[in-house]
């Protein structure tokens, strides 16, 4: 069984290439000295209570959070109308919204974070916070759409033609059978958009870096004056976070679905 | 309930509300740029409304025109490596029971979605002398004694093919898990070895997929702006990288926004061709 035995290795040494930093970083991150060093010298947890203590990491703690909840709703509300519309209805010509709801996520990062930036700066609000929200909902908007996409074409569309042979209107159709089906591809379509908010770094520093930090942008700052143990704390937290929810969504949804394949059973 | 054409205005109002946010936060924003690529620059302010074109003739020069060369050298060999690293990686993958498959997917998501800031950071972590790889090489007596691996381009290229690959791989997931295995049991039927198989039936029949994720990887990796930063020298500075500096530290938005139109049309070109490609397998 040589093949099994190679498979595995293969798997290893790319499991080994993503864990890697992230095992250094962990490691870093419980240093009990106030320096970078690996293998960790020591047992501490100070850097970790230092993200929530520290009165400058916990304000960019809270506008990061505060910036993903609000602009993943947004991205939400945005596409849920949009791809509702498009399984609801036949007009050709409003595919082109769903081209450019995929569009700021398709080009390279910079060009969208420099379009809002000069459009920002030229109506006169460059900087307010309010910006980075709706800047990053429609950078994140593709997320909640595709999400919602897949979850409208996986509607059976008998089901929805049974209610309305019965007698229920757009509006009840909407609310009892379409809503309940497609909640799970919601409640990811959030939380992809919520994750990445949170990690997002050159639109949010091209809209308000100058005027307000979110973790990130407090990371990237930090860097350049040197490296503390607080931002290897921070990557750990980074990565619980999305971990927990994308655990989250497999869980509950069918993460192998949502990522294409067809089915939900086997393959 | 079947798809209809919206009869009257009221159909319409769904679209209301993204229509208008895509228009004024989307299409609105990008046409600005692209007018501000035209004006002129402004030491005192931001730009002055002007129309010429010196902010793209400047860009092609000879300066600029060698970090664009090195952008797209760059991206080229990142999505080369990544297809190559992770082509049989989600092959095999999708042959896996379907618990595997979903842990892997959620690793690969949780990794995926890291900020450059902490791929950067990680990997520079990973690359330096006090806490890096070579500390172990020299604990297991490999080296005399540990040494810094960056700012390298080996440590730019490290840092990128790690933040596309999880990129890649996902790409790659929905065709290789709706392969129709009939295809590789015809082949181990006739005898194939499954590499065998793999690279004379799985490979040519997703020919064009690995074209479409290649391209889609070059875009992703052209995106890149910190990492070159973090992990690099300047000359090792990609047109991403110009462009923030440019636009920020440089106070010159016209000259960004110049260089950012010219990387828009590339990325529009290579999004084109792959949904060509895309086409011509739906076609087959």
């Amino acid at each position: 069984m040589t093949a099994t035995w190679l498979r595995r290795l293969y798997f290893t040494v790319v499991a080994l290439f993503l864990a890697a930093p992230l095992i250094v970083v962990a490691g870093v991150s419980i240093n009990s000295r106030q320096e970078l060093t690996f293998p960790p010298v020591g047992f501490s947890l100070a850097w970790y209570a230092q993200i929530f203590t520290d009165p400058e990491w916990r304000l960019a703690l809270i506008h990061s959070v505060t910036l993903a909840v609000c602009s993943a709703a947004i991205a939400v509300a945005i596409a849920l109308p949009l791809a509702w519309f498009l399984w609801r209805r036949i007009a050709p010509w409003a595919n082109i919204f769903q081209v450019l709801g995929l569009a700021p996520f398709i080009l390279p990062p910079v060009i969208t974070a420099l379009g809002f930036l000069s459009f920002w700066a030229t109506v006169g609000l460059f900087g307010q916070f309010f910006t980075a929200i709706i800047s990053h909902a429609i950078f994140f908007v593709t997320l909640p759409l595709v999400t919602l996409s897949l979850g409208f074409a996986s509607i059976d569309r008998s089901l929805v033609e049974a209610a309305a042979t019965m007698g229920a209107d757009d509006r009840k159709v909407l609310k009892t059978v379409v809503l309940p089906l497609i909640l799970p591809y919601l409640v990811s379509g959030y939380a992809f958009a919520f994750v990445l908010s949170l990690n997002e770094y050159i639109v949010a520093y091209m809209t308000i870096g100058f005027t307000t930090e979110t973790l990130p942008i407090k990371i990237f700052n930090a860097l350049r004056y040197g490296y503390t143990p607080t931002m290897a704390a921070v990557s750990v937290f980074f990565v619980a976070v999305a971990a927990l929810v994308f655990g989250a969504i497999a869980r509950f949804g069918d993460i192998r679905r949502l990522l294409g394949a067809m089915s939900s059973d086997g393959s | 309930m079947r798809r209809d054409t919206p009869k009257s205005v009221a159909d319409y109002t769904p679209l209301f509300f993204p229509g208008l946010m895509l228009i004024i936060f989307f299409v609105i924003p990008f046409s600005t740029m692209i007018v501000v690529s035209f004006f002129r620059r402004n030491p005192s302010g931001f730009y002055t409304p002007d129309f010429v074109i010196d902010n793209y003739a400047r860009f092609l020069s000879a300066f600029f025109g060698g970090v664009l060369g090195f952008s797209l050298m760059l991206a080229v060999l990142v999505a080369v490596c990544c297809v190559a690293i992770a082509f049989p990686f989600t092959y095999l993958l999708t042959k896996r029971p379907r618990h595997v498959q979903t842990l892997w997917l959620v690793g690969l998501l949780s990794v995926l979605s890291l900020s450059e800031v902490i791929i950067g950071f990680a990997w520079s972590t990973l690359f330096s002398r006090t806490a890096g790889i070579t500390n172990l090489f020299v604990a297991i007596g490999l080296m005399d004694k540990p040494v810094a691996l960056l700012p390298t381009f080996g440590a730019v290229l490290t840092g990128m093919v790690y933040q596309a690959l999880p990129y890649t791989i996902l790409v790659l997931y929905p065709a290789l898990v709706r392969l129709d295995p009939t295809l590789l049991e015809a082949a181990r039927t006739l005898g194939a070895s499954p590499v065998r198989a793999f690279f004379n039936v799985v490979a040519p029949a997703l020919r064009n997929t690995i074209v479409a994720t290649l391209i889609m990887v070059f875009v992703f990796a052209l995106g890149s702006y910190l990492l070159p930063q973090i992990l690099g020298r300047p000359q090792h500075w990609t047109l991403s990288v110009l462009i923030t500096d440019q636009a920020i530290y440089q106070s010159n938005m016209p000259f960004a926004a110049a260089m950012a139109v010219f990387l828009v049309l590339i990325s529009l070109a290579l999004v084109g061709m792959t949904l060509l490609v895309g086409r011509k397998e739906n076609a087959l």
